[in-house]
């Protein structure tokens, strides 16, 4: 069976929803620590959200200088899917396996909403199982999403289509385009600010037109790189 | 024991919401006559000595490490002149 790591940093909070979201879409997680250079044969890997070393120095910052993190960037550089959900987010662009930063919401505040998104790019180990152009409603809860870049990053961003996640009706943070997640150039490395693993089973998500907390949008966050390393 | 001061603050063309938050304070209070305020960090490194060899690995450290440069600039790194006892 597909094991898929979750790496727990001093400060994270969601490692354990996302070992649970993990199992519910049919892996097995397997729990990883920072403070170890061992990866114990994971086949991919969960930075999960929280505030790692209370945010101190910059989101992420860290995080990204933990000792797991070497092996992190090793296997990422060998294609081994690697996702990092907000705080996961920040420390890959602090690791620079993704680029641009999260700045301080533009508004000043921390917001925690269900949030609307359109998958833009069903190509990454992530996302494959979506159909482009698909639009989910996940969690989403930060102080610290603004997405920024320099224009040329962004223009490349867009231009070679690794924006994976935009948001919709509402841009909750002042991110520049409206960007909620991104992927690396070869799309094993995708960082999203909002949450898919808080959204990955009926009575525990956000509310639908249906019924009240039974979104499940998320999960196919994970069937996907569950998908990408069967096919691989 | 010297100190070498680094200084780092968001970029001019980045939005500081911090900054922004504070002016709007100062606004709010009436505070006339002030026209910004941007919000950046400073480091007190405390160094056994300072050689060059020393200022070459706190100035790679402040662009690796103290800073983002996605985000931010290191606008200063100076050598504090040591306390002179009473």
């Amino acid at each position: 069976m597909t094991r898929i790591g979750v790496i727990t940093f001093p400060g994270s909070l969601d490692d354990r929803d996302a070992q649970r979201a993990v199992r519910l879409a049919g892996a097995t997680p397997v729990a990883l620590w920072h403070g170890e250079h061992d990866l114990r044969g994971v086949d991919a890997i969960v930075l999960p959200g929280g505030f790692s070393y209370g945010d101190y120095l910059r989101c992420g910052a860290i995080a990204s200088l933990s000792p797991i993190m070497a092996e992190v960037i090793d296997a990422a550089a060998k294609g081994m899917p690697v996702l990092g959900i907000c705080n996961g987010f920040q420390m890959l662009t602090e690791a620079h396996l993704l680029e641009g930063g999260l700045i301080r919401n533009d508004h000043g505040s921390f917001i925690c909403r269900d949030q609307k998104l359109r998958v833009e790019n069903t190509s990454t180990a992530w996302t494959n199982g979506f159909v482009a152009g698909r639009e989910i409603t996940i969690p989403l809860k930060n102080g610290e999403g603004g997405f920024i870049a320099s224009a040329e990053t962004i223009a490349r961003l867009e231009g070679e289509g690794r924006v994976v996640f935009r948001y919709v009706d509402v841009n909750p943070n002042g991110s520049l385009n409206d960007i909620a997640g991104i992927s690396n150039v070869r799309g094993n490395v995708v960082g999203l600010m909002p949450h898919p693993e808080h959204a990955t089973e009926e009575g525990f998500g956000p509310d639908t037109a249906l019924a009240m907390r039974n979104g499940t949008d998320g999960l196919t966050v994970f069937t996907s790189a569950i998908a990408a390393l069967v096919s691989a | 024991m010297p100190v070498i001061v680094v200084e780092v603050m968001p970029k001019p063309e980045l939005l500081d919401p911090q900054g922004k938050a504070v002016a709007g304070a100062l606004h709010r209070l009436g505070k006339s006559g002030i026209a910004g305020v941007r919000i950046g960090k400073r480091f007190e490194v405390t160094v056994d000595e300072v050689t060059d060899a020393v200022l070459a690995e706190i100035t790679r450290l402040a662009d690796d490490m103290f800073s983002n440069s996605v985000i931010e600039d290191v606008v200063s790194i100076v050598v504090e002149p040591s306390p002179t006892r009473a």
